[in-house]
């Protein structure tokens, strides 16, 4: 028998077989060249242009754009590139509402901005199709660096310093390199397998020996690796998960959204995994989004996003909100969590409403539930760290942690805004200190 | 609704709006619907001699396009009619006949002789047609025939080829004028010599739009040669309004009607030929482009215009900024203005920064957080700021009263006019008496 929207329970196959590839297809398609000649006329070339200023590796966006409104799509790769590396995934993940087209003087004028990041990804994929890598090495220095995590901030770290023309071995705890572009980042956002295809396009540059499954506590120290190299560079981002501190937690049906991402972003057929009927996620980042949208996308009949605050305090951006809402995603603002019930399994959720100093209300209510995403946030997993500050390693400069030769990028920094983008100029601005430290 | 009617060297139309002579007036078929979108006459693509010439086969536009790929250039390469003279006869009188308030004037192109224009005079005339138009202008092809731009260039040849046709026909005779000249009094002056009612001007410009980089020929690109052509569009319109505004003004040519061309496209580019002196236009990209159509907003832009400004006719506007069209040197010298930035309207673009900067005046500011002022110790007027502003109105020029100081010269503003032929720095000052 088939399983349908309304079966009770966690169930595989909601969807008739062939929904699934709709509904995880492309949220933005790419443009086509007519599309991207049109949207490249709109950019006026602005003079030390705001959008630059707003987008974290600096990319040179009225350049590149001029660059494809000229017929050189490749040469505006480049331009891309040359600032951030993982330009095509950034042009699929950025939150650019809140970043480069929050800033692009046409948003002012016409509340439409012009489509920086479909143009950059219009780019950036017309040079990879041509699967060329137009970035060489600099002559051998006989320096080695490790790099731990090969995420954003971890790859972006170990292409600057392969080109400056150092040896770089990359570590990672996963089994597949990309951190959470392979992990993480919502399917729809990133289909084709696009991360692993990029991270193929990166290692192009050579010199980077990647060697996954390796993970640091566990099969390597960070003594060790200090002693072995020139320099370390950790980019672990944010391995572990904050809990919700309520009784009855590892009930069946409680996960990590993260977890469930994961599972969902390496499912090699989507109609066999499982989801709920009744989903009820809780946060207010895009992790918690993610989880409640793809949630839907596979069939959950109800799913419910419940943040702590009000909604102009979440984490995820207008642009996110509004994509879950559309998705049939109810979102309730301002409810904390106060219990779980069920035998064995989660059956309901009960919530308390609290103003937005999480002052509580005495006003309760529930929700069914046969499936609970946490999406709380992340948190820095690993001992013998270099200096916490707060709950990530601190970082002076472009990612100097307190222990000699080891600099820190990416998430698992302070100071960072947990971005794909962000994560990427941390990695970037820490090889190029590397470089001038080691050569200095 | 204003009285758009047209009187134009005794040939009337219900509006201004004429077709130029080209593909959209090529037949019976094209002209119909033209006169039942409402153009208010046409011009008969040009005829010849029989046999009929042929065009090339490959392509015979080329273009250059703005923002959204807005034509804004069209250059050509085709030649006069291609089809036989009778079959054109044929179709201007029956047109004529069932059209009877439109005016169809007929353009004609035959080898410089007495006898072919006569011949081709007497077939028109017994047609209906309300009058002739001699194309000098056509810029290739033609010309390479000695006919066209070659008879345009030459003033003796247009002036003889003119009286020919004065000879030999009582229809209303205008000449159309080819720009690919240093001096176009000159054409319009032999025109008028020979006894022409009108010119029209202008034909198109010699041109090339580009070249493939590929196989490194000219565009269009026939077999991997190319010839230059002829250039009309809104790209044009400047070029054209200049020239008709030269023969408005210059005494001896006074009183010769002119027909405006060169791209008109909207009812406004209409009014400003009109305005510097023609009496009315001729319209061809436009149509090519967007279809008869257009011709709907013409007239009821045009009749709202006159409607405002309480014109009667179109004569009321004909020639009205004519006198304003000055040499250079007797432009005020003491007329100040400076650029004024409305900060409401200001998206930030730093356009107008960037333009001054680079522009060797270096007289708008940028904050830190990207305001930009006009520093008037700095600003020459120039205007380029309100060129490349995106915001349109965003940046202005403010006449700075008399009385005033200028901050850049640190002057008085003066409140008489004064200009270059009594300034102290003109070598060749003449004492204003
Ligand atoms: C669900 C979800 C959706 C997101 N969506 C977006 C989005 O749409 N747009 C956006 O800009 N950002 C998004 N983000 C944030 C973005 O993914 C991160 O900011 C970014 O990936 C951080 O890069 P990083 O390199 O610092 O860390 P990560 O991408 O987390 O990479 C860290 C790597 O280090 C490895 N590692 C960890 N610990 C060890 C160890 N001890 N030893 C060895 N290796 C280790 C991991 O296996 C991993 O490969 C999202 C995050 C999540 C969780
Ligand atoms: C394809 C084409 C063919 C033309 N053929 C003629 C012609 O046969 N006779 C003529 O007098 N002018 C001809 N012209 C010139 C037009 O009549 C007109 O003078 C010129 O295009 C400028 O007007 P516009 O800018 O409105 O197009 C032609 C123009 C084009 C584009
Ligand atoms: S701000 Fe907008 S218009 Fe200006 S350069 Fe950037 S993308 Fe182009
Ligand atoms: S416009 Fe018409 S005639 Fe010209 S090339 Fe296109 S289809 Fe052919
Ligand atoms: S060009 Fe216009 S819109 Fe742009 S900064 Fe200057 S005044 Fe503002």
């Amino acid at each position: 028998m088939t399983q349908n929207a309304l079966t009770p329970g966690i169930v595989a196959g909601r969807l008739d077989p062939d929904a699934y590839a709709d509904k995880f297809a492309d949220l933005h398609p790419p443009l086509d060249d007519h599309e991207a000649f049109v949207a490249a006329d709109r950019c006026y070339f602005c003079h030390d242009a705001p959008c630059i200023t707003a987008c974290p590796t600096e990319i040179d966006i009225p350049l590149f754009i001029r660059q494809i409104a000229t017929g050189t799509p490749e040469a505006a790769a480049e331009t891309i590139l040359g600032q951030n590396i993982l330009g095509g995934m950034c042009a699929r993940v950025c939150p650019t509402e809140t970043l480069c087209e929050q800033a692009c003087v046409r948003e002012a004028a016409e509340g439409k901005p012009v489509l920086i990041g479909r143009l950059q990804r219009y780019a950036t994929d017309r040079l990879m199709a041509r699967n060329s890598h137009p970035f060489t090495r600099a002559a051998p220095t006989g320096k080695r660096v490790a790099v731990v995590g090969a995420g954003p901030a971890g790859l972006a770290c170990a292409h600057r310093l392969a080109m400056r023309g150092h040896d770089v071995t990359l570590h990672d705890a996963h089994q597949k390199p990309g951190g959470l572009n392979e992990y993480g980042i919502a399917a729809y956002k990133t289909v084709d397998n696009f991360a692993q295809a990029e991270v193929d396009w990166l290692l192009q540059i050579g010199g980077i020996t990647v060697e996954t499954g390796k993970r640091l506590g566990r099969d390597l120290s960070l003594d060790t690796l200090r002693a072995g190299f020139d320099a370390v560079f950790l980019g672990i981002g944010l391995g572990g998960v904050n809990a919700l501190g309520l009784e009855d937690e590892d009930k069946d049906g409680i996960a990590d959204a993260v977890d469930f991402i994961a599972e969902l972003r390496q499912a090699g057929d989507l109609s066999k995994l499982p989801i709920g009927r009744d989903v009820v996620v809780i946060g207010g980042g895009m992790t918690a989004i993610d989880a409640a949208v793809q949630a839907r996308l596979l069939g959950a009949l109800n799913v419910t996003l419940v943040y702590r605050r009000g909604r102009e305090r979440m984490n995820a951006s207008r642009f996110e909100q509004d994509l879950a809402a559309s998705k049939g995603v109810r979102i309730i603002t301002n409810a904390t969590p106060r219990a779980i019930h069920g035998n064995g399994a989660v059956r309901e959720i009960e919530f308390e409403y609290t103003d937005d100093d999480l002052a509580p209300t005495g006003q309760t209510f529930r929700l069914p539930a046969d499936q609970v995403f946490k999406a709380i946030g992340q948190t820095l997993e690993g001992e013998e760290l270099p200096k916490l500050d707060g709950r990530k390693i601190a970082v002076t400069g472009a990612g100097r942690t307190s222990l000699k030769g080891v600099w820190a990028g990416g998430d698992c920094a302070a100071g960072g805004e947990d971005l794909t983008v962000t994560a990427v100029a941390q990695g970037r601005d820490a090889a190029e200190d590397i470089h001038a430290s080691l050569m200095g | 609704m204003a009285d758009l009617t047209s009187n134009f060297v005794g040939i009337k139309s219900p509006n201004p709006f004429w077709l130029a002579s080209a593909p959209p007036t090529d037949k019976e078929y094209n002209v119909r619907r033209a006169f039942e979108a409402g153009w208010g006459g046409v011009v008969w693509k040009t005829l010849g001699e029989d046999p009929p010439i042929v065009n090339v086969n490959g392509p015979r536009y080329g273009a250059i396009w703005g923002a959204d790929r807005r034509l804004l250039g069209l250059n050509n390469i085709e030649l006069i009619t291609d089809r036989p003279l009778e079959t054109n006869l044929e179709e201007i009188a029956r047109v004529k006949r069932d059209w009877p308030d439109r005016a169809i004037v007929v353009s004609l192109m035959v080898p410089v002789n007495e006898e072919s224009w006569k011949a081709i005079l007497h077939r028109v005339a017994e047609t209906g047609a309300d009058g002739v138009e001699l194309n000098f202008g056509c810029p290739h092809g033609m010309s390479e025939r000695g006919m066209g731009s070659a008879v345009g260039q030459v003033p003796e040849y247009v002036q003889q080829v003119t009286e020919w046709c004065k000879t030999h026909t009582d229809m209303p005779v205008i000449v159309k004028l080819t720009p690919n000249i240093a001096d176009i009094r000159k054409p319009a002056q032999a025109a008028k010599d020979g006894g022409a009612n009108a010119v029209s001007l202008i034909n198109t410009i010699n041109s090339i739009t580009g070249v493939n980089l590929d196989n490194f020929a000219p565009e269009p690109t026939i077999d991997g040669k190319g010839a230059h052509g002829g250039y009309c569009g809104p790209a044009v319109k400047p070029i054209a309004l200049n020239m008709v505004a030269e023969i408005a003004r210059t005494p001896e040519l006074h009183g010769l009607p002119i027909s405006g061309i060169g791209g008109v496209t909207t009812w406004r580019d209409a009014a400003e030929f009109m305005a510097l002196g023609a009496g009315n236009v001729q319209v061809c990209t436009a149509a090519m482009t967007y279809g008869f159509k257009i011709v709907q907003e013409m007239i009821s832009g045009l009749s709202h215009y006159m409607d405002e400004k309480g014109f009667a006719s179109t004569a009321d506007l004909v020639g009205r900024a004519v006198p304003n069209l000055s040499d250079w040197q007797h432009l005020n010298l003491n007329y100040v203005t400076k650029a004024r930035i409305d900060q409401d309207l200001c998206i930030k673009c730093g356009r107008c920064y960037a333009a001054c900067e680079d522009t060797s005046h270096q007289a708008i500011s940028m904050s830190e957080d990207r305001v930009f002022e006009v520093i008037d110790a700095e600003c020459v007027a120039c205007n380029l700021c309100v060129n490349v502003c995106p915001v349109e109105g965003c940046i202005t020029m403010e006449k700075l009263a008399p009385g005033t100081v200028d901050e850049r010269t640190g002057q008085v503003v003066q409140k008489d006019y004064a200009n270059w032929t009594t300034h102290p720095n003109n070598p060749g000052k003449c004492a204003a008496e």
